[in-house]
């Protein structure tokens, strides 16, 4: 027996092809997700060279962040918007890369349908050209966004020339109380971290509160890790995990399934595995979070105020408080409970899977939406959507006034229509709350989507416990 | 991609930590198929007005770095969203080199794969430079990379660290994918293997 590993050096060992110089390691990649936005430049960069994809069927593409919610079958009237949109289809024909179309039911936000399809899979190697790629680690697959030339070098080679980062190790202990979810667990470990806190680090979420959560919010733990700094987030295999891949189209058949139970099950960190940065959080005395701010670990209990710039020692974070307050409208010491918002936004790849969606009917049924506040629901995707109706989620929301849409990235980052204009409030269950990023101006406040609904139905920040 | 070996030039200081690239190249400019062209847009939405005018006290717009070609930022930047725009930008815009006390993961990848240098400082050096950049156009700064030294404008040498294969990458330029494809036995070989132990793979 070698020196115990956690799961990160397991998954990394069984991937090295060989290594280069140093510390650089040419990496195998098992899944490549593509999506309209960071890939053209790199399709070109093959063509200009003459290159072909490696292995168009561990590839999968989809286009996501340009595709508007709203009358589809009009298709997308943005010039600029359907040329990208456009140019992945060609491209994908042009290379033999699977696709999903703008009309298939199975397609949406590129990280909601990799598992969805069971492309997503434990000990796997997965990239994207996004960085919110980090959510597949909720699977125990190592999963990391990569830039628009590391696509190109995927897309040729299936391999990733990578350094190892160090292993952190995040434990979740304690039962999770009612009202908290993994968006309140993902903002209090970033609040208490800082959004460098894992840089050069992937980070391993264990603990019994972990293990306790769905494989929805397990994704949407892993979702967040990106915006710790850390370049991966991971969560050993189990039973919910198996649960959750069997009979997915995608996934291994049965005979193979066995067979791949039977490895994955071996995919987690030996006892007395080496970390070089531990955390511990302790998940009974977590109550639901908001942001203030406009970076994810300007985080806070909803029973907080809003932070002085003097409340913070160091000189650059100072800064950041007295211009965060500036941009987001805020005044120091008022409550978070005060703060009226306009705009509610339900969705994205950290919050729009059908367990977020019946949290949100859980809350709003019976009640209607404030009539300042426009509120709008997006599936993550066109499964997702076909599900709530099933469930009749859709009715519910409706009758509460809210929009149902159809799926896309939308409000989380509004590349399409759906955009904040200047000075808009918005609670949002997305995963960034980046000055300008729901449309310039815009002030976004990152909340669960239970919390989400609470906002949409009394037009302020709300503590979603008090609704009951 | 160009190579890099040695700079002098003027720097631009932005006392700002974790300067995302949502901020760096806003959503807005992300909808093109090329790299080229972006430079215009690098922190629009800090150094444009609503009617498309100059915001005059932004740091790039100011006379003394219209010509930048070194920037000197807070803690944590680049972080954010994978968008290889943001160093696109900063090219399009003239900026070869980057200085901050730390950088997010995926730009950093990023500013290596387009011939831009990024280089992490103590706090204690990163403050000096600041206050050196802050001095405007007369005070250049010099990146030596072969011998990994900045040098401030009062003779201040500061040795910095870059892993080997980084370096060697930017000081020749380097095609990383033909490199790879050089190993493409390796490859096969690899999946060959793959394919007996993980069949459903
Ligand atoms: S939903 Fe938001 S964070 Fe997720 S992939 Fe789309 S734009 Fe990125």
């Amino acid at each position: 027996m070698g020196n115990p590993r956690t799961l990160y050096d397991k998954i990394w060992d069984s991937h090295v092809v060989d290594q280069l110089e140093d510390e650089a390691y040419i990496l195998y990649i098992d899944r490549h997700l593509v999506h309209e936005v960071t890939s053209p430049q790199a399709f070109e960069g093959l063509r200009n060279a003459g290159r072909k994809v490696r292995r168009p069927d561990a590839t999968f593409a989809v286009a996501d962040h340009n595709v508007p919610t709203k009358d589809i079958e009009k298709g997308i009237t943005d010039p600029e918007s359907k040329l990208q949109v456009d140019t992945l289809e060609a491209n994908t024909a042009e290379f033999g890369v699977p696709y999903f179309s703008m009309t298939d039911d199975r397609r949406g936000i590129v990280h909601i349908i990799g598992p969805e399809q069971g492309l997503t899979l434990p000990g796997m190697t997965i990239v994207c050209g996004d960085s919110h790629t980090s959510t597949h680690g909720a699977f125990g697959s190592l999963a990391h966004g990569i830039g628009t030339s590391e696509v190109e070098h995927v897309l040729a080679t299936q391999t990733l020339v990578q350094e190892k980062a160090k292993n952190m190790r995040v434990t979740v202990k304690g039962e999770i109380p009612l009202g908290v979810t993994a968006k309140d667990i993902a903002l209090a470990i970033i609040g208490k971290i800082g959004t460098a806190g894992g840089t050069g680090h992937v980070i391993e979420y264990a603990g019994d509160a972990v293990r306790s959560l769905s494989m929805e919010g397990r994704m949407t733990l892993c979702n967040m890790t990106i915006e710790a700094g850390a370049r991966a987030g991971l969560i050993a295999p189990d039973e919910t995990t198996f649960e959750y891949i069997k009979g997915r189209p995608y996934a291994p058949k049965a005979g193979a399934y066995e067979q791949a139970v039977a490895y994955w099950k071996t995919l987690k960190s030996d006892e007395g595995a080496h970390f070089n940065k531990e955390v511990e959080l302790d998940a009974s005395e977590l109550i639901p979070y908001v942001t203030w701010g406009t970076s994810p670990e300007d985080a806070l209990p909803i029973t907080g105020s809003v932070p002085a710039p003097a409340d913070f020692a160091d000189e650059g974070k100072r800064g950041a408080a007295e211009r965060a307050l500036k941009y987001m409208g805020l005044t120091a010491g008022m409550k978070l409970s005060d703060i009226e918002v306009d705009h509610v936004f339900i969705g994205s790849c950290t919050n729009g899977r059908i367990e977020d969606l019946r949290a949100v009917a859980k809350i709003v049924e019976g009640r209607k939406v404030k009539d300042t506040v426009n509120a709008i629901i997006v599936p993550g995707s066109g499964l997702v959507k076909i599900q709530a109706e099933a469930e009749g989620l859709d009715k519910i929301f409706v009758a509460a006034g809210f929009e149902w849409r159809q799926p896309g990235c939308s409000m989380c980052l509004a590349m399409n229509p759906d955009k904040l204009a200047p000075g808009d409030r918005c609670a949002s269950t997305s995963n960034r709350n980046f000055e300008g990023r729901q449309g310039q101006g815009g002030r976004t406040h990152l909340v669960s989507p239970a919390m989400a609904a609470a906002a949409a139905v009394t037009g302020h920040l709300t503590d979603v416990r008090e609704l009951g | 991609m160009e190579k890099f070996n040695k700079l002098t030039a003027v720097a631009a200081p932005m006392p700002l930590v974790n300067i995302d690239t949502d901020m760096i190249i806003p959503k807005q400019y992300l909808k093109t198929i090329q790299r080229k062209g972006l430079g215009k847009n690098l922190f629009a939405e800090m150094r444009y007005k609503d009617d498309g005018s100059e915001q005059e006290d932004f740091v790039l717009n100011q006379p003394a770095y219209r010509n930048a070609e070194i920037l000197i930022a807070g803690d944590n930047f680049g972080c954010g969203s994978s968008r290889e725009h943001a160093p696109w930008a900063l090219l399009d815009f003239g900026i070869r080199c980057v200085i901050s006390t730390s950088f997010a993961d995926i730009f950093h990848n990023n500013c290596f794969r387009n011939g831009i240098l990024p280089i992490e400082v103590s706090q204690e050096d990163l403050s000096k430079l600041m206050e050196d950049a802050e001095r405007g156009a007369n005070a250049t700064i010099s990146i030596d990379l072969e011998a990994q030294e900045i040098r401030g404008p009062d003779g201040g040498v500061i040795q910095f660290e870059i892993d080997q294969f980084n370096k060697h990458c930017l000081l020749t330029g380097l095609d990383e994918i033909g490199l790879t494809l050089k190993k493409e036995n390796k490859v096969t070989e690899y999946e060959e293997t793959r394919k007996m132990q993980q069949p459903w793979l």
